[in-house]
């Protein structure tokens, strides 16, 4: 009997601590002492762990500014991968502050799967690969074909909707995991392999004969691909999407990772203001200090060199910065203003 | 039609010791028998030169991913390279020393168990099965005692592996032996309690337990709550197994006899003493062999843990094949049928071991 | 707990132990009740909680909007413009399908497996233990992969296709056989060598009935010939019926027509039924010997050669002994289908914990509706295999 009432008063406090527990992001990592973010499970150049397995990529540079950002240490993050099936209910619970995974923006998502996007990070399109020796050239002569594709992805379901309104006909193979896709492909289970254009670039470099494929060119969907936070906590959503604006607007203002100290000395206003100079606020309207920007870019640098570290044309994935430059170069990367 | 009578012929059984006389009893009793056996011998003289060709012979033992493309053997050059990751997964370099330490640790209490005439052994075995997951969690995660803290997501491999298995092994047996005594109280509310406890998780698979675990128990806990992932997978682990655990213990109770109980309430002993120090340790004695039968099934079930994105011993192998510096036919056969070989001889030995334990304990029986 | 102990002296005579017992154990299991509600409510709650926080969707409502998804294997018709309930069906069937099939395969090898191991062929018996300690000893989820890419990785393209004569072919896209097109006339035909099984199996009964009450042997030959082959002939001849023959045909980037078989469905087959039929070996072994030797001896000496002994002396008793454990093998079967999905065979965890549940966002619901699946399956088997052991035990008697 002793036993019980104890577990009662135990459940009962618990209860009442579940309860005031309110939407307070910001206090919760700061108490921890690091941020908790979500990241794919391996997919080079975006996330990925190292043979010490310290994780690296696109992805998690934006960790890590955030955690620069608001806790003084690129370093102060716990990285949890997830798979597909995972990574909504890992957000909706709790469980990360952040997901910055390779995850597309959809309505469904912003809504009833209870995610707020940040700015999209990367303007992605999903893309088809086949072997050269199938001598295919177009996306639409694929009539009939064996695709492999990740379950539990938009691509799984653009993917039927293109071969529906073209009027041909597939069979699809699913995996849950990245790498069983890779693999299935890869010993000529399908004759196609469909993903983010990004994903199959990074993809193709751990091929068993990368120069064996080749991309399809054509891009059949918009995949905006964003960092992502819980629904009902505004100044945690506010948090991480000006990280995200500071890292392109640092771009435009080419601060950079090795300059930012000058930078800050700045006499335009526009960038002392956004480091933090004389008579800046943009800590205090967000809650931080106001040297939270100039911390996030020392740790990582701009959008610009974030992108030619990982993922750019001098990477081994060789993307071009085409639809992710900035505005002023013809992309679609823009900023809003730090005023 | 033959008829074969292999036993009560007139002559003496000494005689048909000699090697030949085996071969004839055994092998060729009858044309039929005959038969198969020449149909088996050329079946084994087509596949045995070419199965030993590839595992040894042609295999590549030290290269990389291009020594194995040209060799029509084995990839062990693979398992070689990636030992490291294999056996402590990301654990960092420097501190492995404290996962060699803790498997040292394991290998003591198990050495324990194979000591026949220890004083006190009851004792010491239920000690030491309460020190070793403090002690292996503090060597392993580090925290205290000025050991560097290693992070869960860094731990992998034949670590993760056993350390899933040891967990699941520990805390199902407690799970298992109340829920066993609940089915059996004369309690309805627990009764029923337990028996839907047990039922339910018997009839689901694993995997959708472990589903529950990674995915749904962060939704069940108030906000802000954060339980480590590996810990998760172990509490599913352990709640699944300790519904398998019950089923075996119930066993064990249902075989003390009535008087037992009798004698027990009769001299004064209240419920939980009675089953603390005159039930359990028979139940227990009489079903080891089960027990560790399910311990088996435990460890084979470890491999489903890669499926919520943990890196066991499986999954670090499969991470392995499908990696850029590796990938090729042989390495993908070479990893598996090493994981495989792994899995094998950790699963074989403790089945052999639950034999050894039947057989000690019927000759018990016998005397 | 339960069991009051003392009664000491000052004890009210009027109340008799079993009275303070029993209060004790109606007090303990309030406790107890209140504790589980108390556990339960506060998991809802927090549930309820960080859904309604997030506004996350709740509810059944998503099985009737349209899946968007395609499958590659359905024994049901299913395509991207149907609903998610429709999802869940052929998930369903593909799932009974797969382990219907490997229960089928397990059961054989398994008892050739057994019947291998007390073989007087020490090589045969020597060769069924190496079989049963290896495959037993392996994690499944090991062998699926093992399998998969075992038999996917050396097989060739659609357009090197191994033939297999007869017209069926062999590639890494799966095993395409031709299929009989059957009309109307010849769909008939199959139902009435069904209905003709039937009354042959009815007509054996009913003779082994007499057989048994009068010691009369009775011939069933004819009744076997008129239901196999006199009632399909009649049906086959009246209705004029035809069968064609679909073969398949390498076309674009793979074969059409005929049916196939997919690498995933072999694999799943292969490595479940391997891996069951290794412990069914055993059980099978252990039933065979826990039959007295006496019978057997008894058997030999009146003279029956072993293959009549087994048949009808050993097995039908040793199968009292093999039937309780075998239903476990077969709900472990059952369960382990789950596995299949980690090598893209769209089971109920492919379709409703995978696909569904991300494409909807409905964790609860989705991993409620595939337990709820297993439990049923699990209930079934039980069930069945309890009424075939009733059956056994009263024939035995």
């Amino acid at each position: 009997m002793k036993t019980t009432s104890i577990l009662t008063s135990v459940f009962a406090l618990s209860l009442a601590a579940g309860g005031m527990a309110a939407a307070q992001t910001l206090e919760e990592v700061r108490e921890r002492g690091h941020l908790n973010c979500g990241v794919s499970p391996g997919v080079p150049g975006f996330s990925n762990p190292d043979d010490a397995g310290n994780w690296a990529g696109f992805d998690v540079e934006v960790c890590r500014a955030v955690a620069a950002a608001v806790l003084e240490d690129a370093d102060a993050v716990r990285y949890t991968p997830l798979s597909n099936t995972e990574r909504f209910t890992a957000i909706q619970s709790g469980e990360i502050d952040m997901l910055s995974r390779t995850t597309t923006r959809t309505l469904n998502r912003d809504t009833a799967l209870g995610l707020n996007f940040a700015p999209v990070m990367f303007y992605d399109g999903q893309g088809f690969m086949v072997r050269e020796a199938m001598d295919v050239s177009s996306v639409m002569e694929l009539d009939g074909a064996t695709v492999c594709t990740s379950a539990g992805s938009t691509t799984e379901l653009n993917l039927a909707d293109f071969f529906e309104a073209n009027g041909m006909s597939y069979e699809p193979v699913r995996f849950d995991r990245a790498d069983e896709v890779l693999a299935a492909y890869d010993a000529g289970r399908c004759d196609v392999y469909t993903s983010d254009r990004s994903g199959l670039a990074a993809r193709r470099l751990v091929m068993n004969d990368p120069s064996e494929h080749v991309m399809l060119p054509e891009t059949i969907s918009k995949e905006p691909l964003a960092p992502g936070v819980p629904h009902g906590d505004d100044q945690w959503f506010d948090i991480v999407s000006w990280t995200v604006y500071a890292l392109i607007a640092a771009e435009e203002y080419g601060i950079t990772r090795d300059n930012v100290d000058e930078m800050a000395m700045s006499d335009d206003p526009n960038i002392s203001r956004m480091l933090g100079g004389e008579g800046s606020a943009v800590g205090e309207w967000i809650g931080l200090d106001n040297k939270w920007v100039h911390r996030a870019l020392a740790a990582v640098g701009n959008y610009g060199e974030i992108f030619e570290r990982h993922i750019g044309p001098d990477s081994p994935l060789g993307i071009e910065r085409g639809l992710n430059a900035l505005y002023t170069d013809g992309g679609l990367h823009y900023a809003m203003p730090f005023k | 039609m033959t008829v074969t009578i292999d036993r009560g012929s007139t002559t003496a059984p000494a005689s048909g010791l000699t090697v030949l006389g085996w071969i004839h009893r055994n092998l060729f009793p009858d044309w039929r028998q005959g038969l198969l056996t020449v149909a088996v011998i050329w079946a084994l003289w087509q596949t045995l030169p070419g199965l030993i060709g590839w595992l040894f012979l042609d295999a590549v033992w030290r290269g990389d991913r291009d020594d194995c493309v040209a060799a029509s053997g084995a990839c062990w050059a693979f398992v070689n390279a990636r030992w490291g990751q294999f056996i402590y997964g990301f654990y960092p370099p420097e501190l492995r020393w404290r996962v060699n330490l803790s498997m040292l640790a394991l290998v003591a209490t198990i050495a324990v168990l194979f000591i026949p005439r220890l004083p006190h052994k009851g004792w010491v075995i239920t000690g030491s099965f309460i020190a070793l997951p403090v002690v292996s969690f503090v060597l392993l995660h580090g925290g205290i005692l000025g050991l560097e803290v290693v992070q869960t997501d860094r731990w992998g491999g034949f670590m993760l592996t056993l350390v899933v298995a040891v967990a699941g092994m520990l805390g199902a047996l407690p799970i298992g032996i109340l829920m066993a005594l609940g089915r059996r109280s004369n309690m309805p509310a627990i009764r029923v309690f337990c028996v839907t406890f047990i039922e339910l998780f018997r009839a689901v698979p694993l995997i959708t337990v472990l589903f529950m675990a990674s995915v749904m128990l962060p939704l069940f806990m108030p906000q802000g709550f954060a339980m480590d992932k590996l810990l998760r997978a172990l509490i599913g682990v352990a709640l699944f197994n300790g519904a398998l655990m019950a089923e075996v213990v119930r066993g064990g109770l249902q075989s003390i006899p009535r008087g037992q109980f009798e004698a027990a309430t009769a001299s004064g002993m209240g419920y939980w003493k009675m089953m603390l120090f005159i039930i359990l340790p028979q139940a227990l004695r009489t079903v080891i062999p089960g027990l560790v039968n399910t311990y088996v099934a435990i460890i084979k079930d470890t491999t489903l843990v890669l499926i919520i994105g943990l890196f066991d011993l499986l999954g670090i192998v499969q991470a392995g094949v499908s990696s850029s510096d590796w990938l090729a036919p042989s390495v993908t056969i070479s990893g598996y049928v090493f994981a495989g070989f792994g899995f094998w001889l950790l699963c074989f030995g403790l089945s052999r071991y639950s034999m050894h334990l039947e057989d000690r304990l019927n000759a018990g029986r016998r005397r | 707990m339960p069991v009051s102990r003392d009664i000491g002296p000052q004890a009210p005579p009027r109340q008799p132990f079993w009275t303070r017992s029993r209060i004790r154990a109606a007090v303990v299991q309030l406790g107890f009740v209140a504790l589980v509600s108390l556990l339960i409510y506060f998991l809802l709650s927090n549930t309820m909680a960080n859904l309604a926080r997030q506004g996350i969707a709740s509810g059944f409502g998503f099985l009737g909007q349209r899946a968007g998804f395609d499958v590659s294997i359905s024994f049901l018709e299913f395509g991207r413009n149907d609903t998610y309930l429709r999802g869940f069906w052929t998930a369903v069937v593909n799932t009974l399908v797969l382990a219907a099939l490997g229960i089928f395969f397990a059961t054989i090898i398994g008892f050739l497996l057994g019947l291998a191991r007390v073989s007087p062929n020490w090589l045969i018996s020597r060769l069924a233990t190496v079989y049963i300690e290896t495959f037993r000893n392996i994690p499944l989820l090991l062998q699926l992969f093992f399998w998969y890419f075992a038999i996917l990785r050396p097989l060739p393209g659609p357009r090197d296709s191994v033939e297999i004569p007869g017209g069926a072919f062999l590639n890494n896209r799966g095993l395409y056989l031709p299929k009989p097109l059957l009309d109307h006339g010849a769909q008939l035909t199959l139902l009435a060598v069904a209905a003709g099984l039937v009354f042959a199996l009815f007509m054996a009964r009913r003779a082994r009935m007499r057989r048994e009450a009068t010691g009369q042997p009775v011939a069933v030959a004819h009744w076997w010939a008129l239901g196999l082959l006199g009632l399909p002939g009649l049906v086959w001849f009246s209705t004029g019926a035809t069968v064609g023959l679909s073969v398949p045909a390498l076309q674009g980037f793979n074969y059409r027509g005929g049916m196939v078989m997919l690498p995933e469905l072999l694999a799943a087959l292969l490595g479940l039924s391997v891996y069951i039929a290794a412990a069914v070996g055993e059980i099978v072994r252990s039933g065979i010997e826990g039959i007295d030797r006496g019978q057997t001896e008894a058997a030999q000496a009146m003279g029956h050669t072993r293959g009549q002994i087994m048949r009808f002396v050993v097995i039908p008793q040793a199968m009292r002994i093999i039937i309780p454990p075998l239903t476990t093998q077969y709900q472990s079967l059952a369960k382990n289908t789950s596995l299949a999905a980690a090598i893209a065979f769209p089971e109920i965890i492919s379709i409703i914990a995978g696909t569904t549940m991300t494409q909807t966002g409905q964790a609860l619901e989705t991993i409620a509706l595939a337990m709820a699946f297993y439990v049923t399956v699990s209930l079934s088997i039980a069930a069945v295999m309890n009424f075939f052991n009733w059956r056994v035990m009263r024939r035995a008697i």
